[in-house]
């Protein structure tokens, strides 16, 4: 995911001088082939995140498109309020680039999981929030990116991370993907959990539920239209994330659910629970943890279903 | 403003207004009639609780109409804080402390990558110093040779709720910026002349980032208010409204 990023961003900051790379002192062996390329457009700012955000708000205010490379925790928590104050309040034209999302970072404990990051983020007013599901989804989220202007934020996964879309397809911010319609459950998926939201469906299909499975990338704006024909096609609506369960993608369609005139007979939100994984090992060991492994996701649709 | 708009802050707005003053009449390079112009220079007042002596100072020199000013701190009028947009030449938005610093940075090193003659000023407060972030910007501004940007300390030695040498001691002040590698010079904060002088030194030393320590006083020009903490909370009631205007006009 992380490599289709860089690969989109280096070929079109090639095309316009006004991008501009700032790094908090991370990316060791992702950016060495952007620097050496365009020098004058990649800055390593230090591990100062605070001022790090500043300093593109005041890029941003003076004509550039400015991304900030970092890892989650550390480009949207530690300098929230430079986010909240000199890039959304200013409306400046910035995208933080975070890596890790979720559990990624497993052995390394929880300062480096990202589990309230797009919670914090989708409450800020101007805020873009983009979890892309493959590498596709981050080619093409990158390159709608540097095309829109104002505040986002891009959460990626990390690397290897499998291939679901074999072809670039037509993305837009804020628009689901549909991936495959069935007509009893609705699994909507955001970031990294993609696969294995599809591995849930061959599952489901197996014990004869079928599923829509939708890709929504953009958490916020949160694409309702997608929502209202889910609620209308399927009884169920199942919500999955690499985030904890207050906030991000399930906060966010249980929100809009809870508002609707017409709401799904089932509603559930898969994610992270609510508490700090102290517990080391790999992202799938610690999902197992959190009852995301697709046999125990498949486990608990069924029950929740009949 | 303050006392019809019954607002807070009015000591740390006479503490800048003579900086802001000689900034806006002297030695920015800015036109009221072209405020969006590409190659100005830029000015932030990071302090951005002093806001009124910017609003104030904008409409003495042209940017809006002075009779604006009187809608500060009512309803559908000036905000409290400094707010872009709100009139034209404010640059950014401050108010929550230690922003400025950071925004300059990237504003002086656009003009850098730009190769634009425009220089940025930041305006901080000496209790804004308490702020980790504005150490950030002090060690990240030397390190691209900015010396397009030029920081100017209000050090009035009070913040919100006392001295600034007992709640968190800045001192030795600018040997602290200067082993941060930025060229300092201090001066009177209130003596226009000497402020003058020292401004069109700028930069101090080139390939570094200026520092102007401006020793002032909170509250300046009115009896009462000079050197009292309270008043960086309290609003002049009609009668101290009255002296306070006969000091200043004396």
């Amino acid at each position: 995911m992380r490599i289709f990023f860089t690969e989109e961003l280096l070929k079109q900051a090639k095309q316009n001088s006004n991008i501009i790379l700032l790094t908090a002192d991370l990316g060791f062996s992702v950016f060495e082939e952007f620097a050496e390329a365009l020098p004058n457009q990649y800055l390593n700012t230090g591990c100062s995140e605070a001022n790090t955000v500043s300093m593109a708000a005041g890029l941003a205010l003076s004509g550039k498109k400015v991304f900030i490379y970092s890892i989650v925790p550390f480009i949207t928590m530690r300098c929230f309020e430079q986010i909240r104050v000199d890039v959304c309040m200013h409306q400046a034209d910035v995208t933080l680039v975070g890596v890790g999302g979720g559990l990624a970072y497993g052995q390394l404990g929880p300062t480096h999981h990202a589990i309230e990051d797009i919670a914090i983020l989708r409450a800020l007013p101007n805020m873009k929030v983009v979890c892309p599901g493959d590498p596709m989804e981050s080619r093409l989220a990158t390159r709608a990116l540097i095309q829109a202007r104002g505040p986002a934020y891009l959460r990626l996964n990390k690397k290897n991370d499998p291939r679901v879309h074999p072809h670039e397809f037509h993305f837009e911010i804020g628009k689901a993907i549909l991936l495959c319609e069935g007509k009893d459950v609705t699994l909507i998926s955001t970031g990294s959990m993609l696969p294995r939201a599809i591995a849930v469906a061959t599952l489901l299909e197996e014990k004869n539920i079928k599923t829509t499975v939708l890709s929504m990338p953009t958490v916020k704006p949160l694409d309702t239209g997608a929502i209202d024909r889910a609620i209308k096609t399927t009884s169920a609506i199942f919500t999955l994330e690499e985030h904890s369960v207050i906030g991000g993608l399930g906060g966010a369609v249980a929100e809009y659910l809870s508002e609707s005139p017409i709401r799904p007979r089932v509603f559930h939100r898969f994610g992270i629970q609510d508490r700090f994984t102290r517990e080391c090992g790999d992202p799938l060991y610690l999902h197992r943890i959190h009852g995301l492994t697709a046999e125990q996701i498949t486990d608990s649709i069924v029950k929740l279903y009949h | 403003m303050v006392s019809s708009g019954q607002s807070s802050h009015v000591g740390t707005a006479l503490s800048c207004a003579d900086i802001l003053t000689v900034l806006y009449f002297s030695i920015l390079n800015i036109d009221p009639k072209n405020p969006a112009d590409p190659d100005r220079d830029r000015f932030i007042l990071s302090k951005g609780h002093g806001c009124t002596a910017q609003y104030a100072t904008l409409a003495e020199r042209g940017f809006f109409n002075p009779k604006i000013l009187e809608t500060y701190y009512q309803n559908g009028g000036l905000l409290g804080h400094a707010t872009c947009k709100m009139v034209p030449g404010m640059e950014v938005s401050t108010g929550s402390l230690g922003h400025g610093l950071g925004l300059g940075v990237g504003m002086a090193y656009a003009a850098h990558l730009d190769a634009k003659k425009y220089r940025v000023f930041v305006v901080m407060g000496d209790g804004e110093c308490n702020e980790g972030s504005v150490w950030e910007a002090a060690l990240a501004a030397p390190q691209w040779g900015l010396d397009n940007l030029v920081a100017i300390i209000d050090y009035n030695q009070l913040q919100g709720c006392g001295k600034t040498q007992e709640i968190l001691n800045l001192e030795p002040f600018k040997a602290k910026w200067e082993s941060f590698r930025w060229a300092v010079k201090e001066v009177d904060g209130h003596d226009t002349d000497a402020l003058l002088k020292v401004f069109q030194k700028l930069p101090f030393e080139i390939g570094k980032p200026s520092l102007v320590i401006a020793h002032t006083t909170k509250g300046k020009g009115i009896s009462f208010m000079e050197n009292r903490v309270e008043w960086h909370y309290k609003s002049p009631n009609f009668e101290q409204q009255t002296q306070a205007l006969k000091e200043l006009s004396s």
